[in-house]
C-alpha cells in the first residue's frame, strides 16, 4: 500500500506550488493512469487521512482516471488492453500512448 | 472574499502545473543512476513476489560469476537482515534496508545505503526490491533493467492480475523450473500471459538450484552490460 507514501509525495508537491502566496487550497486535481499501479480508492482513502494538518486539509481531491492505450509505434493502430501487445499488421511490440501518469494537473486557490 | 457585492464568495484562482508527483524520487533515481553509470556499474532492479525466488536467484548468479566479476546488492525487506546475510555469504557485498511497514524501495532509501557499500571495482549492483507484484513498479530507482522473478509455482495467471509489474519489466526470470515435473503447469499459457501485458516479452527459465541452472540469465545479464558500456563510450 504504497498510497499513503503518494499522497505524502502530493501534498509535498502542492506546498511546493503554493510556495509563499497567501492562500488557502480548495481544489486538488490528479491524473492516475490505470497502468501508474496505483489504486483510485485507496489513495483517496489515504488523503482523507493524510490531509490533516497540512494545507489541503480543506481541499477537496479530484481523481481523472486514464485508461490505458496501447498502440502500434510505426502505424498508430489502437492495440486493445489484455489483447497479445504486438501489432498485427506491422509486427512491431506495443507502446503506451497513455495510462501511466502519476500527476498534479492543478490546484484551485482561494485568494482572500 | 468577493468584496464587490457583499455576496460572500471567495475568489477562486486555478493554477495549471502538470507535475510528475513522484518527481523528488524521479531526481533521486537520476541522480543514482548517473552515479552508478559513471562508475560503469549496471544495476538491475529485482522484483517479485514473496518466495519467487529472488535470493536463490542472487545467490546462484554469484556463484556464476565466481572469480569473476565483483557483485553488490541492496536487499529490501520489511524486516530481517536475512537476504542480505544470505547474500554476504554467497561472495556479494551487501547492505540491508528494513523498510518497517514500507512495501517498496525507493530512490531515497537506495541512495542512502550507496554511501554505505564499497563500489570500487564492482561491475554490477542487484537492488532486491521488497517481496510485491504492486508497489515496487511505481518507484524508479535508478536501475538499468527491471527485472522480475515469476516462480512456476506461483499461477500461469499472474501476469494478468498484475499487469503493470510485468509491463515495466525488461525481463522475466521464470524460476524454479526444476518443479515442472511435479506441477501441472503449462508454460505456454504463462507465455501467453505474459504476451497480453509485455509488449516485447523475453522470459528466461531458470532453475537456480541446478548446474548450469542460470545460464541463460548470465548470458543475458552480460550482453546487456556490455551494451550499455558501449552506449556510454
Amino acid at each position: 500500500m504504497h498510497e499513503y507514501s503518494i499522497v505524502q509525495s502530493l501534498v509535498d508537491s502542492v506546498a511546493a506550488a503554493v510556495g509563499s502566496r497567501q492562500a488557502s487550497v480548495h481544489e486538488v486535481r490528479v491524473a492516475i493512469g490505470e497502468m501508474a499501479g496505483v489504486d483510485c480508492g485507496l489513495l483517496t482513502t489515504a488523503y482523507e487521512v493524510f490531509r490533516a494538518g497540512t494545507l489541503c486539509e480543506h481541499a477537496a481531491l479530484t481523481i481523472d482516471r486514464i485508461p490505458a492505450r496501447w498502440h502500434c509505434p510505426r502505424c498508430q493502430m489502437a492495440i486493445a488492453s489484455g489483447a497479445f501487445l504486438r501489432c498485427a499488421a506491422c509486427n512491431e511490440p506495443a507502446q503506451l500512448a497513455s495510462g501511466d501518469e502519476i500527476v498534479l494537473q492543478r490546484i484551485e486557490l482561494e485568494v482572500a | 472574499m468577493c468584496t464587490d457585492c457583499g455576496c460572500g464568495d471567495v475568489n477562486l484562482v486555478p493554477l495549471e502545473l502538470q507535475t510528475r508527483i513522484l518527481a523528488r524520487n524521479d531526481g533521486t533515481a537520476a541522480h543514482n543512476r548517473e552515479h552508478l553509470r559513471e562508475r560503469g556499474i549496471f544495476t538491475v532492479n529485482l522484483m517479485g513476489s514473496p518466495g519467487s525466488g529472488k535470493t536463490a536467484v542472487l545467490e546462484a548468479t554469484a556463484r556464476a560469476f565466481a572469480d569473476g566479476s565483483k557483485l553488490a546488492a541492496i536487499a529490501g525487506d520489511l524486516a530481517t537482515e536475512n537476504d542480505a546475510m544470505r547474500l554476504a555469504r554467497a561472495g556479494i557485498s551487501s547492505r540491508a534496508i528494513k523498510t518497517g511497514q514500507a512495501c517498496h524501495l525507493d530512490a531515497e532509501m537506495v541512495h542512502h545505503e550507496l554511501h554505505h557499500l564499497d563500489l570500487n571495482g564492482v561491475e554490477y549492483l542487484f537492488i532486491e526490491n521488497v517481496g510485491n507484484l504492486v508497489c515496487p513498479a511505481v518507484y524508479d530507482l535508478g536501475q538499468d533493467v527491471n527485472v522480475v522473478a515469476l516462480s512456476v509455482t506461483e499461477g500461469e495467471d499472474k501476469p494478468l492480475k498484475y499487469p503493470t509489474m510485468f509491463a515495466k519489466a525488461d525481463v522475466v526470470l521464470l524460476t524454479k523450473t526444476d518443479l515442472l515435473p511435479h506441477l501441472n503447469v503449462d508454460l505456454t499459457v504463462i507465455y501467453q500471459a505474459l504476451a497480453r501485458v509485455m509488449p516485447d516479452p523475453v522470459v528466461i527459465p531458470l532453475a537456480s538450484r541446478q548446474p548450469g541452472g542460470v545460464d541463460g540469465w548470465i548470458s543475458w545479464l552480460t550482453q546487456r552490460h556490455v551494451g550499455a558500456e558501449m552506449a556510454v563510450s
